[in-house]
């Protein structure tokens, strides 16, 4: 009975899948059309996905908002065998899990070389973007539609313009509000009827969008319209003043960025050298060694990338920080008070593991990936944005920066190491085991060195040359700071980052480098014990 | 005395016969010099070209060998220090007497090696792209000059993408410098206002790209379409890349070519943000045909790793290679002066389903392909010159070389012959 109610459950709606898919077989012409056009995506051919693409976008069929996506995503594939298409679902190695095209199926593996990617081109992508973008206007997030109307800004066609009024009246949210009324006003600039276009103009003043500013300036080079002129550049001067205030606000983040990635290669020399005395010409591969460890951790959980940068960071401390102690017991301890002779041998011991990873790893650089929460920018305002990585990189730094102070201000290590530095033979004589006390103090060094690597690894290459490039810029922070002072690594790693921001664009990159450095070497002659020496009798020794 | 000294060299003779008796097999084989930098910056790039040339005598010899003998690469480390790399040049042609070298990545090793192979009067196959304004009697290069890659690239971007203003960036040395000298000149001559141009330099490994991609991204929002020429150098792309990814700047918004970003350099770099910048070479792995599968095919076997790529030097070593193969053979000797008169002409299969020859200005033809950035670390190619292209040593858009032709051919035997004045600089480069 049970069975039989549920049979009688499922006819009609099997009924009703029949006469649907009969409707849709028959009826509405885009079925056959929009089959058509999906039927030519499935090419190699560039110039047919082309014509594809084009006869989906003038369907009004919601199905092609998800082939698009697919496509701009690249992850619209044709089966090469069964010459259908199939949508990518995730990458396994050398095995592809996908779903074929609007069938609900269960995905499946396949072997790579049996799929072959739809192609696309750029020209192609801003096509899809653009009209993904007037489907965009209606979406239910803010920020997709903001998006959407920011990049359908100085779109003169009317079409467009006709669904951006019909959105304002229905838009709930101020923001997306707001960028609505600047898309009518910039198209009211180009009105027939000079007060309409002197209100736009009013109206437009201080917009930051690039959209605003091309077409006031273009107002502003027709020298017909006396009063539209004037209006035009009264607004301009207007926006001038707004972008030179973000643009300095812009400066001064890429210097404090760049300081503090200064400040994190520099931070772990500034132990090493500072506190201990010991130049080590191989700071540069031990921060290398770190960002090797993050390349390894990545492949040891490659489904984890987000985590595997959290990991990295405390595995990178004791490699590096094992590799320095190393260095200390096999080397370094031999030459004490042989400045010179430490540092050629660390040098040598830099090339020697330049060239051991470039043996395990190969000379080519690792492609060590940045996880999702790091990428992408915040943006404040359509000139002014802030990059995720950089502000975790400066924070990262900060927290690095004050753990470090506190293991030399609380802990009892910290409170030896002092003393060691300040004078050793007092140290020893009160019992403090100086050699243990370098090996570790080297240790920590490394260490932080290693952690540096980890940042690094995501703002640069990771291969057997990183350390070489950030070697000078360590000394350079450390000499600059104060040999044996923390805080003077940090003030000089930030303000050498700043300094370096501001002369960039007056000067150009080369020309920046070497202005800063001879800004140094001028200070040096000036104060040979840097930004803040060190006091007392110590100092002296 | 004289007999003496006769007898002494005969015994000589027969005891180095019966101590090394290997050795007079080694004296039946040819010599050939790979000249790459294994260790120190360049060997990112440098090693893979030195698997290549290592798999390319292997195959040759696997298919015979060369006028009946075996070939013998003799690798030799210059260390990417480039005063080393004419020291390591002396050494391959005076000690190892070597046929030919197969060698050299930077413009400043070749300038450096360069003396030593004319006073020797050797040859070098030299296989990457370069800035052009050079022809040696004893060089043979097989990568691209700037009219065999970044005027086609321009030209795509122009037409194609409807670019109008440009930023040509680049690493502060003289392949950049020398390359935008010419683009710049060139888009000049297309129309390009002199406000619509911007240079930018910057140093060697230069790793904080955020103010310049800035200064980009604020350059390209003036309302026209904006591309960057990239001739940044090695390995300050990845920040750079990374930066631009960063920043949001997409390939349809502000489209970045480049002219030394390869499958290789790719494959240091997580790609996903990329897709869609563009480089231009003669090669992509990506290409579809016969010859290049088989090249795929065979360098995986040799190399043992499926997941290696295959970049435009390598090519370039392909097809230089196969060119001196068939010179020597149709020489019938390796004596450097007759195999440099032989190569000129001398037609081979290229990887891209074309034929290369040798011009007399010695570089050679080749396509130009422009490809996008795919997410899997290759290029998917969106246009092709129509036929080959031959290489121009002396560029046509620089007014101190414009008059400038090279041909080893006799009668004229000249790198640097003037055409207006009638002579030859008698510099030999």
């Amino acid at each position: 009975m049970i069975r039989c109610l549920t049979l009688r459950g499922r006819l009609p709606s099997s009924l009703f899948w029949l006469v649907l898919s009969l409707s849709i077989l028959s009826a509405p012409v885009h079925a056959t059309e929009f089959d058509q056009a999906i039927q030519a995506l499935n090419t190699s051919k560039l110039s047919k996905v082309e014509g594809a693409v084009s006869a989906l976008s003038q369907l009004d069929d919601e199905r092609v908002s998800t082939v698009f996506t697919a496509l701009l995503n690249s992850e619209l594939y044709r089966h090469k065998k069964d010459k259908k298409l199939v949508l990518l679902v995730e990458k396994r190695g050398k095995m592809i899990l996908i779903q074929d095209l609007f069938s609900g199926d269960a995905p499946y593996e396949v072997k790579k070389r049996r799929i072959k990617r739809v192609p696309v081109n750029n020209q192609l992508r801003g096509q899809i973007k653009a009209y993904l973008a007037s489907v965009n206007l209606n979406h239910s997030n803010t920020d997709k539609r903001y998006a959407a109307v920011q990049s359908l800004l100085g779109d003169s066609d009317p079409e467009v313009l006709k669904a951006i009024k019909a959105r304002l009246l229905v838009e709930e949210s101020t923001r997306v509000k707001g960028i609505l009324q600047t898309a009518i006003y910039l198209d009211q600039l180009s009105s027939q009827e000079q007060h309409i276009q002197l209100k736009a103009i009013n109206e437009l003043a201080g917009s930051l969008e690039p959209a605003v500013r091309n077409q006031l300036n273009q107002i502003v080079a027709d020298e017909n319209k006396q009063a539209l002129h004037n209006a035009a550049n009264k607004a301009l001067a207007q926006i001038e003043d707004k972008v030179a205030f973000y643009s300095f606000l812009e400066t001064l983040f890429f210097g404090l960025s760049l300081g503090s990635v200064l400040v994190l290669a520099a931070i772990g020399l500034a132990i090493t050298f500072g506190v201990m005395g010991c130049i080590n010409m191989a700071h540069g591969e031990l921060i290398m060694i770190g960002a090797y460890t993050t390349y390894v951790i990545q492949l040891l959980m490659p489904n984890s990338i987000g985590a595997s940068l959290l990991v990295a960071v405390p595995a990178a401390f004791v490699v590096s920080g094992l590799v320095g102690i190393l260095i200390e017991r096999g080397v370094i301890q031999f030459l004490k008070g042989r400045p010179l002779e430490t540092l050629l041998a660390t040098f040598g011991v830099s090339l020697v593991l330049q060239q051991l990873v470039r043996s395990i790893f190969s000379p080519l650089n690792r492609s060590v990936e940045t996880p999702e929460w790091m990428s992408g920018a915040i943006d404040i305002n359509p000139i002014f944005s802030l990059t995720i990585n950089r502000i975790t990189i400066i924070v990262f730094c900060l927290v690095v920066f004050f753990a470090l102070f506190l293991v030399l201000k609380k802990t009892v290590l910290g409170l030896q190491v002092r003393a060691v530095s300040q004078n050793r033979d007092m140290a020893r004589a009160m019992g403090v085991r100086s050699t243990w006390v370098d090996a570790l103090t080297f240790g920590l060094g490394s260490g932080i060195a290693g952690v540096a690597g980890v940042a690094l690894s995501q703002l640069t290459n990771v291969g057997p040359n990183m350390g070489q490039a950030y070697i000078i810029d360590s000394f350079m922070v450390v000499v600059f700071g104060g040999v044996g002072n923390l805080w003077g690594t940090l003030v000089a790693g930030m303000s050498l980052g700043v300094a370096n921001k501001i002369l960039e664009p007056v000067s150009g990159a080369v020309l920046a480098k070497i202005l800063v450095l001879i800004f140094i070497i001028l200070f040096i002659q000036k104060k040979p014990r840097g930004l803040f020496p060190q006091k007392g009798r110590a100092a002296e020794g | 005395m004289k007999s003496l000294k006769a007898k002494l060299a005969g015994i000589t003779a027969a005891l180095t016969l019966s101590v090394t008796a290997p050795a007079v097999i080694a004296d039946e084989t040819i010599k050939v010099g790979v000249l790459h930098s294994l260790s120190g910056t360049m060997a990112i790039s440098e090693t893979t070209l030195k698997d290549t040339m290592l798999m390319l005598i292997e195959e040759q010899n696997k298919k015979g060998g060369l006028l009946g003998k075996k070939l013998e690469p003799v690798v030799v480390d210059p260390a990417s220090n480039w005063p080393l790399f004419a020291e390591k040049a002396r050494e391959l042609i005076e000690k190892e007497k070597v046929a030919s070298v197969f060698g050299c990545w930077t413009s400043v090793s070749r300038k450096s090696v360069l003396p030593v192979f004319e006073e020797l009067n050797s040859i070098l196959f030299y296989p990457v792209q370069y800035e052009g304004e050079e022809s040696s009697k004893n060089v043979f290069y097989t990568g691209a000059a700037p009219n065999t890659q970044a005027i086609p690239a321009v030209d795509y971007l122009m037409e194609e993408i409807g670019v109008k203003r440009w930023v040509l960036a680049g690493t502060d040395y003289v392949y950049p410098r020398t390359t935008n000298k010419i683009l710049e000149a060139y888009l000049k001559a297309k129309g390009v206002a002199a406000e619509d141009i911007m240079i930018n330099y910057t140093p060697f490994g230069h790793s904080d790209w955020q103010s310049i991609v800035s200064d980009v991204k604020k350059f390209g929002s003036a309302g026209k379409k904006t591309a960057v020429v990239s001739t940044i150098n090695g390995d300050a792309n990845v920040p750079f890349y990374k930066e631009l990814g960063n920043q949001g700047i997409t390939a349809d918004d502000i489209p970045v070519v480049a002219f030394s970003v390869g499958e290789e350099e790719l494959a240091g770099l997580d790609t996903g943000p990329l897709v869609g910048h563009l480089a231009a070479w003669n090669y992509f792995m990506s290409v579809e045909n016969e010859a290049n599968e088989e090249f795929i095919e065979a360098w995986h076997k040799f190399i043992k790793d499926e997941d290696r790529v295959t970049n435009d030097p390598m090519e370039a070593h392909y097809i230089g290679f196969n060119m001196w193969v068939k010179a020597v053979e149709a020489a019938g000797t390796t004596d450097p002066e007759a195999v440099q008169n032989a190569l000129i002409g001398v037609s081979v299969p290229n990887l891209s389903g074309g034929y290369s020859t040798m011009m007399p200005n010695h570089h050679i033809t080749k396509p130009v392909l422009i490809g996008e950035i795919q997410d899997d670390g290759q290029f998917q190619i969106v246009s092709q010159t129509a036929g080959l292209i031959p290489g121009d040593a002396w560029s046509d858009y620089l007014p101190g070389s414009k008059d400038v032709m090279a041909d080893w051919q006799a009668p004229l035997s000249c790198g640097n012959y003037n055409v207006k004045t009638g002579k030859c600089s008698g510099q030999n480069y």
